[in-house]
């Protein structure tokens, strides 16, 4: 990976919305170049997709419950942690899966809309499965920063004055 | 009684910054888009504050050594050893000051007798002509030209030089110009300041803020660190412009004498900014490094932008100031910038208040978040199209 790449991947990577043009002119190179470069790094699945960070509490009424969830399991022979990975992460209610160090081996993360619902997942589909030993369940109280934003920023404002030597 | 009689002479000739008028003007309007702030956009970075923040709670509120804490004094050598391969003593070839503006001050009133010339080459920071004054000196200003991309040529000092001439103040990579000079072009400025035995006050604030080429701090060359009063600061490369931090680094008789100001004036430096100071020097780097970055990307943007509206601009190679021409319009900078001010509601600064010869220039500073870029862009276009 060069040194262009990584400066595109980390325009991209804070706004995937900036247009070719705009990366063209911020990184000094024109327009075709960027839009070749991109299309590169989708090809080599450095790029996976672009997703847009939503608020959800900020629309639905209801707002969506997040459980993230410590497994710990036996691993099979040969294939060790990731076929009962695989086995987890397929469920679309599972948003995010982990093989973590320390005392627990998968970190589950699982998104519904009622604590019930996830509740009845976990004891229906994911403690069930032949592999998982245990599961502790954490319920997500409040989001202050995911993924690098932080999500109830009022900061934006400029607080500097307009015109300063 | 007559109040305004008892202001000294001095002080009442000296003509209030041009800047002042534009920043009323500006302040009256709400959704103005600011071109004009000579300041980074970003706040402080976090470990710079946490740090400052410990420092108060284990007590440190008191006074410092006059000089600065030599904790920080040690960082700084050894910062201007790594970055610029500079040697100066922590002990006594460097004082922590109220911001660079206070390191120019202390400097000029330290070597500056009554009559004294200094040499300022315009367009430059606000501050150094009044500054020279203020040290009862007086101001001798070159113009840099536009042809030379405003860096100032070794025969324009020797014509300015007189048997009255102390010193010279450079401004290495300068506001508001942008201009970067090369290791080998402040090389022909020194074989002249040598020759003329001239003390040299090195403005490098915008030092780490270059984009293009490698950095030459001006005491490094050959001869020139013996007659440098290195003036820096924490506002610019470490966004700490309100925690008014800086120092100067030179010879130490020179430091010694700027101390001994220093003490009977303003004792020290504020503590808990020497704390966070200290902080930026150790473990700062990271957070520098991703700000020249997104300088750089910004840079390049606004510049291409502004060629393309017909505003013509060279590459700006520090700083972060974009410095186009606005000739093209047959405007003057003031009536630019106060038009485009009332109409589409952009402020940037017209370029004659930093000096003459940025009559025909506007300061944009890029130091703004891309999604205000690129709408002041946009405006810029809307005014653009109604005059070419
Ligand atoms: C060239 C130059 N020198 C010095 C200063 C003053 O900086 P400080 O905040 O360290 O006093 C500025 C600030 O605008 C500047 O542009």
């Amino acid at each position: 990976m060069n040194e262009l790449e990584i400066e595109l991947l980390k325009l991209i990577e804070r706004n995937a919305n900036l247009e070719a043009d705009k990366i063209a002119k911020l990184m000094g190179k024109d327009i075709e170049e960027i839009r070749e470069l991109i299309k590169e790094l989708e090809k080599k699945k450095a790029i996976l997709g672009y997703s847009t960070l939503i608020d959800w509490a900020k629309v639905l009424d209801k707002e969506e419950v997040t459980a993230m969830v410590d497994v710990k399991v036996t691993p099979a022979r040969g294939v060790g942690f990731d076929k009962v990975a695989e086995r987890i992460y397929r469920f679309p209610e599972v948003k995010a899966v982990y093989l973590m160090s320390g005392s627990y081996d998968l970190s589950v993360s699982i998104k519904g809309n009622t604590m019930t619902e996830i509740g009845r997942f976990i004891s229906e589909k994911l403690s069930t499965l032949e592999s998982v030993l245990s599961t502790t369940t954490h319920f997500v109280l409040k989001r202050y920063k995911h993924d690098g934003i932080i999500l109830e920023d009022n900061d934006e404002e400029d607080k500097r004055i307009v015109v300063s030597p | 009684m007559n109040k305004v009689s008892y202001i000294s002479r001095n002080v009442a000739e000296l003509k209030p910054s041009g800047i002042r008028r534009f920043f009323d003007l500006a302040a009256q309007m709400d959704d103005v888009i600011s071109l004009g702030v000579g300041e980074p956009d970003f706040v402080t970075p976090w470990n710079f504050i946490e740090q400052s923040f410990h420092a108060l709670e284990q007590g440190y509120t008191s006074y410092t050594e006059n000089a600065g804490m030599i904790e920080l004094r040690k960082e700084i050598s050894s910062y201007l050893q790594k970055s610029f391969r500079l040697d100066y003593s922590p002990d006594d070839q460097v004082i922590v000051s109220v911001g660079a503006s206070q390191a120019i001050d202390l400097a000029l009133r330290t070597i500056v007798d009554q009559g004294d010339e200094v040499i300022v080459a315009e367009p430059s920071f606000v501050a150094y002509a009044p500054a020279v004054r203020l040290a009862g000196g007086t101001p001798v200003t070159i113009q840099t030209q536009p042809e030379y991309e405003f860096k100032l040529q070794a025969h324009q000092i020797e014509e300015a030089i007189t048997p009255r001439t102390k010193a010279i103040m450079l401004c290495n990579p300068n506001n508001p110009t942008g201009t970067f000079l090369s290791g080998d072009e402040l090389a022909q400025l020194a074989a002249v300041i040598e020759r003329h035995d001239l003390l040299v006050l090195s403005d490098e604030i915008y030092a780490e803020l270059t984009y293009d080429e490698t950095y030459t701090s001006f005491p490094s060359i050959d001869g020139m660190k013996e007659r440098t009063i290195l003036i820096s600061g924490f506002s610019k490369a470490f966004a700490m412009t309100g925690w008014r931090l800086g120092y100067a680094a030179g010879p130490s008789e020179i430091i010694a004498a700027m101390v001994k100001i220093h003490q009977y004036t303003m004792m020290c430096a504020p503590t808990m900014a020497q704390h966070a100071a200290l902080e930026a020097l150790k473990n700062g780097k990271p957070s520098v490094q991703e700000m020249i970055e997104s300088y750089k990307q910004r840079r390049n943007f606004i510049v291409s932008s502004l060629n393309e509206l017909g505003l013509y601009c060279p590459n700006p190679g520090g700083a972060f100031y974009a410095f186009p021409s606005i000739k093209a319009t047959g405007l003057t900078s003031a009536e630019f910038a106060e038009q485009l001010l009332q109409e589409e509601h952009v402020a940037v600064i017209p370029g004659d208040v930093f000096g003459e010869s940025g009559e025909g220039y506007i300061r944009c500073s890029y130091a703004t978040s891309l999604k205000q870029l690129d709408e002041a862009m946009n405006r810029m276009k809307r005014f653009m199209e109604k005059r070419v």
